[in-house]
């Protein structure tokens, strides 16, 4: 557990100037309907419940700092995903994060845009690997990476101009 | 060729590998600048069996979904299933009871070391040696009988249920897989003679496509890549699932970087999956596949969820978002080729086109798995 | 005047037979063993043992359609196969398989052969040139590289054997090793060149160039397929093809023709002339040591992994010709000792 302190402590230094979250009420036992947007911050999962360690909310502008942070301690980049939030007309992208040796800790790095705007740094400068992941979130939802050197589609053909993860596409 | 070389920009051609070429084992293109035979630089283009297996998950329900795991990798094809199942029994909260979990175990590490086989097998005819091929699919026919006998198929499984299993083994399973360790570890022993003493073969492998430990973590790759790199990392052994805490097993790991260090690492991979289905057998409880009480409809409570598995080819990660439906809100399958090949691109700068090759192989690459 | 038409006839035509059959029937030949290597059949459904796959393969074969692809140049493109077929044959011609069968012994007989042999590599590049297409264009660019590259230790080496023989006729080279099988050149045994421990090596050198020459695994880094898809034939089709394969097997022919004469002692008996049938020095010996010596061709090809180009050009270029020049010098200067 050592290296999960050690991440959240370096990321809180991203938060500074909000109040230290607490961990919030498990969504289940709330009942469906009742969505609480979430405010940027750090949570602690539980492992077994949820497969990861660390929930990062933050803003986009803050996302190559912490990227940073998290590259610096030694974690790879697994992978890069969007979802689509069509209730609250916004868009997530999802950063997922693990280690290579036995100080297990998994970080996901979360980050909302609006749908009309979906615009983020890239992280390519940081983790090179990102290129890939990057473009084919470009693919399917249409989020722009600023700064990627090449965002063409990747898995979609050359001319897609369509993003099919996107909830309101219509095939 | 390890002194550097310097290429000139100007003086160069495009050669297009693929996406139909012996050496991509199957639909992948990579687009090479050549300065004569070596490679000034190159680019993958993916995407040419691209089914959008995601947005199929959003479109069935869970238990809908399980077969399109087989359809992933087809090569270790139940290391998926497993993931898959691991996170929706995660989400749900499913008890798996224990006979099922060796079972798992049992079938996956026999479906690794016939993904490996076919490797091996496709890794020397890249090379241009027929013959190993041959005696590999030969074993591994010998695992596809005995998959089939309990899965009733022979590649694209659909083996796993959410808590459970399709069906339990039988004894001429269990004798079945006793005589094929039996005959695999003989048979590992000539592969060891013919192939990996070989000298046109070290010559062509050692001090050739160098990833190093920076590279692997820039590009997140994982599995028997990292495990050449010396990152000693399984998500068997880090990341325990399943019933694997309670084997005993190595996981290899060579220092050397090169494509020679993945290809002894998938080598040992292959002994070690043997001990391990070796103490499964023996330690296998008596019981049901299947849950007492599971479910009827498989509903995961709303949030989301990880779950990972080591598939024959590294780290495969499976994100599952829920909104508390009968379908997945989102899943994201993170393959771990993906990760794997992206660094082709930039370790194979300067190589001469046959050495490139040779480490593409080295990458143990499926396109399905890539493009999902 | 007519009769000697009539020979020179009768033999090409012999000559083609031979080739055709030869071609087709070691194409049966490898497919059986690398069955054989591979635990499994081989082919097996056309006639007795497949014995009848050939014909039906070069049947299937040229009622194919001869594709040409667009904007080659059409005159090049179709001599290629031609030129690859066409010099294996003639080289036939001074090639003897015994005392009296001959087409036509020729004083120069090994320079005829070396002359056609590099002609050979000539159809690589004209099909790699003519073939636009950058596969072919790269394997034609290595196969010419890699000829010229063998095609030094292996002249050096038969100069070698030349120098110990005192003739270029092949047939003069072959009566100088009658006698048992200590007499033959692979044995540092001759006199005349007091025990020249390095020809056993020789034998070595001229073995792995005829590999190289023939480019037959593991050195087909012409037509290595996971890199060069089929190299300089992969544009084309039907006979064409057909044309490349059966030149690719008489040149294996006569690479094994080669090294028997030069060193094994061509269509004599190992133990000597006892003088009754199977024992004399007659054509069968002459057969037995070709087709041994193309059963390993087979076995090595499908035993090995390919090189690379540049490991096969080190082989040649630090190694086999270094070896072979030094055995030159020595065998010269052992000539003058003794």
């Amino acid at each position: 557990m050592k290296i999960q302190e050690k991440t959240k402590e370096a990321l809180s230094t991203l938060f500074a100037d909000l109040p230290p979250s607490e961990p919030e009420p498990d969504d289940a036992e709330e009942g469906e309907k009742k969505p609480v947007p979430r405010g940027n911050g750090i949570i602690e999962q539980d492992y077994l419940l949820k497969g990861f360690h660390l929930d990062v909310q933050l803003e986009s502008e803050q996302l190559l700092e912490a990227v940073q942070i998290i590259f610096d301690l030694g974690y790879y980049l697994e992978s890069i995903t969007g979802v689509d939030w069509i209730k609250d007309d916004q868009l997530e992208v999802v950063y997922d994060f693990s280690r290579y040796d036995f100080d297990l800790c998994r970080t996901v790095l979360r980050t909302r845009l609006p749908r009309s705007a979906p615009q983020l740094p890239s992280i390519t400068p940081i983790y090179t690997g990102a290129s890939w992941h990057e473009r084919e979130t470009h693919d399917f939802f249409g989020i722009i990476f600023d700064g990627h050197p090449h965002l063409v589609p990747l898995l979609l053909p050359e001319d897609a101009d369509f993003h099919p993860l996107l909830k309101d596409f219509k095939a | 060729m390890t002194e550097p070389i310097s290429l000139q920009p100007d003086e160069t051609f495009v050669l297009n590998v693929g996406p139909q070429h012996p050496a991509t084992h199957g639909v992948l293109r990579v687009k090479m600048t050549m300065d004569g035979e070596y490679i000034y630089n190159a680019e993958t283009v993916l995407g040419y069996i691209h089914r959008m297996h995601e947005k199929m998950a959003e479109n069935r329900t869970y238990p809908q979904f399980m077969p399109n795991m087989g359809r992933l990798d087809y090569l270790s094809a139940m290391a998926f299933n497993h993931g898959y199942a691991l996170v929706v029994e995660r989400a749900c909260g499913i008890e798996v009871p224990e006979r099922a979990e060796y079972i798992r175990v049992i079938t996956v590490e026999l479906n690794r070391i016939s993904s490996h086989l076919v490797w091996l097998g496709a890794y020397v005819l890249d090379l241009g040696g027929f013959t190993p091929l041959m005696y590999c699919f030969d074993d591994r026919e010998q695992i596809l009988d005995l998959l089939e006998s309990v899965t009733g198929s022979r590649l694209t499984y659909c083996y796993f249920r959410f808590g459970g299993l399709y069906n339990d083994i039988d004894d001429d399973f269990i004798s079945g897989t006793r005589a094929f360790i039996k005959r695999m570890r003989k048979e590992l022993k000539m592969y060891a003679k013919l192939v990996t003493g070989n000298i046109i073969l070290m010559r062509r492998l050692k001090d050739h496509g160098p990833v190093d430990q920076d590279m692997c973590q820039r590009y997140g790759a994982t599995g028997p890549v990292a495990r050449g790199s010396g990152i000693n990392y399984d998500v068997r052994r880090n990341e325990p699932y399943s019933v694997y805490p309670e084997f005993d097993f190595e996981v290899p790991v060579y220092g050397e970087c090169d494509s020679y260090a993945r290809y002894l690492v998938r080598m040992d991979e292959m002994e070690q999956s043997l001990r391990i289905i070796e103490q499964a057998l023996d330690k296998l409880p008596d019981g049901p596949v299947n849950p007492k009480k599971k479910p009827k409809l498989i509903k995961p409570p709303p949030g989301d969820y990880f779950a990972a598995v080591e598939t024959a080819r590294g780290n495969f990660g499976i994100r599952m978002v829920s909104d508390g439906s009968k379908n997945a809100y989102r899943l994201k399958l993170r393959s771990p080729t993906y990760s794997n090949m992206h660094l082709f691109d930039e370790a194979c700068r300067g190589m001469l086109i046959a050495d490139a090759l040779a480490f593409m192989g080295s990458l143990d690459l499926v396109i399905p798995e890539m493009d999902r | 005047m007519s009769l000697t038409l009539f020979n020179v006839v009768l033999a090409v035509f012999i000559a083609i037979c031979f080739v055709g059959a030869n071609a087709a029937y070691l194409v049966w030949c490898e497919r059986k063993g690398a069955g054989l290597f591979q635990r499994r059949p081989g082919p097996m459904e056309n006639g007795p043992w497949g014995l009848l796959q050939p014909p039906i393969d070069g049947l299937k074969l040229m009622t194919k359609q001869l594709l040409i692809p667009g904007g080659v140049d059409k005159a090049i493109f179709m001599v290629a196969p031609v030129l690859a077929m066409f010099p294996a044959l003639i080289s036939f011609v001074t090639i003897p398989f015994s005392n009296s069968i001959v087409a036509h012994p020729i004083d120069v007989g090994v320079l005829m052969i070396f002359a056609f042999a590099a002609l050979g590599s000539m159809s690589l590049l004209v099909a790699g040139w003519g073939s636009r297409n950058k596969y072919s264009m790269i394997s034609s660019v290595r196969a010419v590289s890699q000829t010229v590259a063998y095609e030094i230790p292996l002249m050096i080496t038969t100069i070698t054997i030349v120098m110990i023989s005192g003739s270029l006729n092949l047939g003069d080279i072959v009566q100088s090793q009658l006698g048992g099988f200590w007499h033959w050149n692979i044995w540092p045994l001759q006199k005349q060149v007091g025990f020249n421990l390095l020809m056993p090596i020789s034998f070595l050198i001229l073995f792995v160039c005829s590999v190289a020459e023939t480019n037959r695994a593991p050195f087909d880094l012409g037509e290595a397929e996971s890199e060069l898809v089929a190299g300089f034939h992969t544009e084309y089709s039907s006979m064409g093809f057909g044309l490349f394969f059966m030149g690719e097997y008489a040149n294996i022919v006569i690479g094994a023709c080669l090294t028997v004469i030069l060193f094994l002692g061509g269509w004599s008996c190992p133990i000597g002339d006892l003088g009754f049938f199977p024992f004399t020095h007659n054509v069968g010996w002459f057969l037995l040591k070709i087709y041994l010596i193309i059963f390993v061709f087979i076995w090595i090809r499908w035993t090995f992994p390919r090189t690379t180009i540049y490991g096969l050009l080190n082989l040649s270029w630090k190694y086999l010709i270094p070896i072979s020049l030094f055995n030159l010098l020595l065998t010269a200067g052992l000539l003058k000792v003794f």
